[in-house]
Formats: structure tokens, sequence, C-alpha cells
């Protein structure tokens, strides 16, 4: 049997630098950073005070009071982001075969603040048992894929991914091989993260994973700077309707780009810190082009996973250095994380929607705040402070995640 | 209306997201204000809470219209 080619026909997006996709375009090639202080809750005592918060986000703009006390903001943010996508395609709910379609979408700490809200209301109950009958199912990681088949009826592959901060580029990787395999004409992909909270915050902080630049939040996510202190977290969520392309040329949907490939490996060497020489990252992005029967030497741009942790820039770099050689430093590379921050298992949607427009608009948005080069890091092409235009062909995304998991998506401009 | 009928018609309001004047005594909580078995298990909660009674399982098989809730609470208020 022939794989079917797989196309992005809509995006969705709602993040700290832009509640829709073509506002959170508009902020990264402005070079706009999300970061602030913290305001969900207090975090005076915290050693990390700062995130990337949604701004002017309402949840009663999309939901009536009873579905916002049963919706956990990721699956509240993931049903916003998806809608933008489903419109943004053109895809008519009415008329699509809604057997055919599916919904595969990551998180990685899922409900967490229902989960951080119920147990702290048990406790504070005197422990009596009076667990409220939506604390599961606004908990449950698989939940916005749940709720997004139900509010538009699609009864095609429906579950979620969980891979860490690589959660929903897995999901998009998942949607690429049920399309190519026949098994879905349309899938509905993406992620959510909604983990400003003090458990997440708290916990983070611990594994000093977080920055903590509290008097400098603008600038405190730097990634590939020589004085990177750690990640800022972000919040939101990222969608996009993939299809056949046959599906998507017979409705005469526009193409965005074609999802050629993906690749996906485990470092299999410790739960939190990446392989120092980058080796799975590395292979994730080989994998990635040869799924994609393209050369190394094809690749124009990559998205990296760039978080600002001092380990992980390094390894990635590494990593790109390592596998391409002489052409490394003719790619044009970028973390767009130095404005939106990290939306964990969010953001490798997120990231794709980004190179996704990258590709459509020739413009490579850049790395913000970079200061100071680090003579640990190979001098690639970072794309520091301003953005370049570039005719991309053919782009990388990356996403690792926690666990040691890599994740490399392929896009390449649909001609 | 008495205090605790009143009572329990705001948090059915704030629970189902109904209009209150939809919440009469004879209105089921399924048939005629939207509310499902996770939805109807939250309001007895709420109500054990909100009045400070326990509502046992089979009492609360029973409850089915507002006046079933209004009238189990007025009885376990006076036991």
């Amino acid at each position: 049997m022939s794989f079917k080619r797989v196309v992005v026909t809509g995006l969705g997006a709602l993040t700290p630098v832009g509640n829709s996709a073509q506002q959170l375009w508009d902020s990264l090639i402005k070079g706009v950073s999300g970061a602030g202080l913290i305001t969900r809750f207090d975090a005076e005592k915290f050693k990390c005070r700062i995130a990337c918060e949604l701004k002017e986000f309402d949840p009663l703009c999309h939901f009536d009071r009873k579905e916002v006390r049963k919706l956990d903001p990721f699956t509240q943010y993931g049903i916003v982001a998806a809608e933008e996508a489903i419109v943004d395609a053109g895809l008519n709910v009415d008329t699509v075969d809604k057997s055919r379609v599916g919904v595969v979408w990551g998180t990685g700490m899922g409900g967490v603040l229902a989960f951080q809200q119920e147990i702290s209301s048990y406790l504070e109950g005197a422990c009596v048992p009076r667990f409220s009958p939506f604390f599961v199912p606004k908990v449950i990681s698989d939940i916005c894929a749940g709720h997004l088949s139900i509010k538009y009826g699609f009864c095609g592959p429906n579950y979620a991914t969980a891979a860490a901060c690589a959660s929903s580029a897995v999901a998009i990787s998942d949607a690429l091989m049920l399309i190519r395999l026949g098994k879905a004409d349309v899938i509905v992909s993406g992620g959510s993260e909604a983990a400003i909270t003090e458990c997440s915050i708290g916990g983070f902080g611990s594994m000093m994973a977080l920055s903590t630049r509290n008097d400098d939040p603008l600038t405190a996510s730097r990634p590939f700077d020589k004085d990177r202190d750690g990640f800022v977290l972000g919040e939101g969520a990222g969608a996009l309707v993939l299809e056949s392309l046959d599906h998507a040329l017979a409705r005469g949907a526009h193409i965005y780009a074609e999802l050629t490939g993906s690749g996906l490996t485990a470092d299999a060497y410790h739960i939190t810190a990446s392989h120092p020489e980058g080796t799975g990252a590395k292979e994730a992005m080989r994998l990635a082009v040869k799924d994609s029967e393209m050369q190394l030497t094809d690749v124009d741009y990559i998205n990296t996973h760039g978080t600002s942790t001092p380990l992980g820039d390094v390894s990635e770099s590494k990593a790109v250095a390592d596998l391409f050689g002489d052409h490394a430093y003719k790619i044009s590379l970028n973390s767009t994380k130095s404005m939106h921050g990290h939306l964990l298992g969010a953001a490798g949607c997120v990231e794709a929607i980004a190179t996704v427009l990258a590709i459509q608009n020739g413009v490579v948005p850049p790395t913000i705040n970079h200061f100071a080069d680090d003579p640990n890091i190979p001098q690639l092409d970072f794309t520091f402070n301003k953005p370049v235009n570039r005719d991309i062909t053919f782009a990388l995304s990356n996403a690792f995640g926690f666990g040691g998991h890599n994740v490399c998506l392929a896009f390449r401009k649909y001609l | 209306m008495s205090e605790i009928a009143t009572k329990v018609q705001s948090i059915i309001v704030d629970k189902l997201g109904v209009d209150e004047k939809d919440v009469t005594m004879e209105a089921s909580f399924t048939a005629d204000l939207g509310a499902d078995s996770l939805d109807t298990v939250e309001l007895i909660m709420e109500l054990e809470k909100e009045f400070d009674i326990t509502i046992p399982d089979e009492a609360a098989e029973n409850i089915a219209t507002v006046g079933d809730a209004v009238a189990f609470i007025e009885k376990a208020q006076q036991n």
C-alpha cells in the first residue's frame, strides 16, 4: 500500500504573546516577550516568581459559567485553539464524514490546577472525602480530546499523548501516521497546558529548571545565551488541522505546508537531564529527514527546543553541529521560547505553528534576549535578536521531554 | 418561599447554570434543569456542605426534584 501525504490546513493558537495564530506570528516577528511577574497566585515565597501568562483571556467569552466550572483551564485553552484551527481550515463540520475525523491531543501535566484545588479542599475540609464528581474528568490528560469529539461529533481516533514537553509533538507525529495509514482523513492535533500553579512552579523550581531572573522577566528566557539560567514557564495551546492531501484538495482547502515526516527516539540516559552529546536529539532529526525522503543538506530552518536551560541548549546545538556538519552553519535556527516561554506539552505544537508560518511567510523569527555568546555552544546561526528573511523549503521543529523523549517534526513548503 | 428553599434555589442556579424562574419546587433536576448524573451528585454534595447534613446514597436516589431536596433538608434539620 502507498502512504497518503499529509498537509496542514488549519492553525489555532492561544499563547502568552497572542491569542490567535496570526497574533502569535505578529509578536514573534516583532520579538515580543510574553514574560512577567506571576499574577495567578502569590509567588512571593517562590524562588521563581516569573512566567509567561496568557493575556486578556476570559473563559466566559468562550464558555458558559457551568462549563467553566467543569473544564480545567488546560481543556479550556485546548478547545479555544482547536476551534480556531477548525474554522481556519474551513472544515465544514456539517458535511465532513465525522467518522473519519479524529483528535490526538497532547498535554504534559493535564488538569494540574484542578488536582491541586481538589486536594487542598479535601485537606481544608478536615479530610472529609467529599470529592467533586467532576474531579477526575477535569484532571485526566485525555479529557481535552474527549471534549473536542463531543463538541464536534468527531468519531475517529481519539486520545491523548504524554511525553512531557514533547507531548504535542508526539500527538502531531501520531496524527501523521494515522492519516498516512488511512485510519482517518482529518486529525485535529496539538496540545495545551495550564500549569502556572503553586505545585508546578514549586516542582520545576526545585529541579532548578526555571529561570530566577525575577528582577528582569522580559529577558529571562534567553536560549543559547551565555547567562541563561533556566526556562520561563508558559501556558496556552496550539492546534493544527492535519489532513490527507487528497482530502484537502478535494475540498479546495488552503494548504499551509506539508507534514513530511517525524523522528522519535529516547535518550535512555536520565529522567530529566538531556544526553550531553544530544545523541537522541541527533537521531530524531536524522530520522525525521529520512522519513521525509529528503537530505540533511535540504534543511533550511530548525525551530529548536531551546528552552534556555544551561544543559539542554548545549546538547541540542551540539547535536545539530554534529549531525549536519558544514551544513549546520548554513541552517537558520531559532528558539521562539525566548518570546512565548516554555508551554510544556503545548510547546511542540505552538512551535510547529511557528515553523509552518515561517515557511509560508519566508521569515525566520528571532531568538530574542541574546547578550553574550556561550563558548560551550557551537556558534550556529541562531537568528539572534532580529528576524531574517529567508526562503524556506524544508524545516524541522524539535521537542524534547523529561523522561528523555525526543521528537522532531519535518515540514516542507507545499508547491 | 422558606429560607431553606431560597438557599437551595440559589445553589441550583449556581451549580446548574439555570434561570432562577425555572427552579420551581416541581422541577426535576434531570428532566427540567438539564443535570446529568454527575451534576446531580455534585449538587447533593453541595447541599450536604451548605446545610451541614449527610444525605446517604439511598436517600439521594429519591431526590429527583427541587421540592424533594427541600423536604429532605427540612426534615434533616428538625432531627
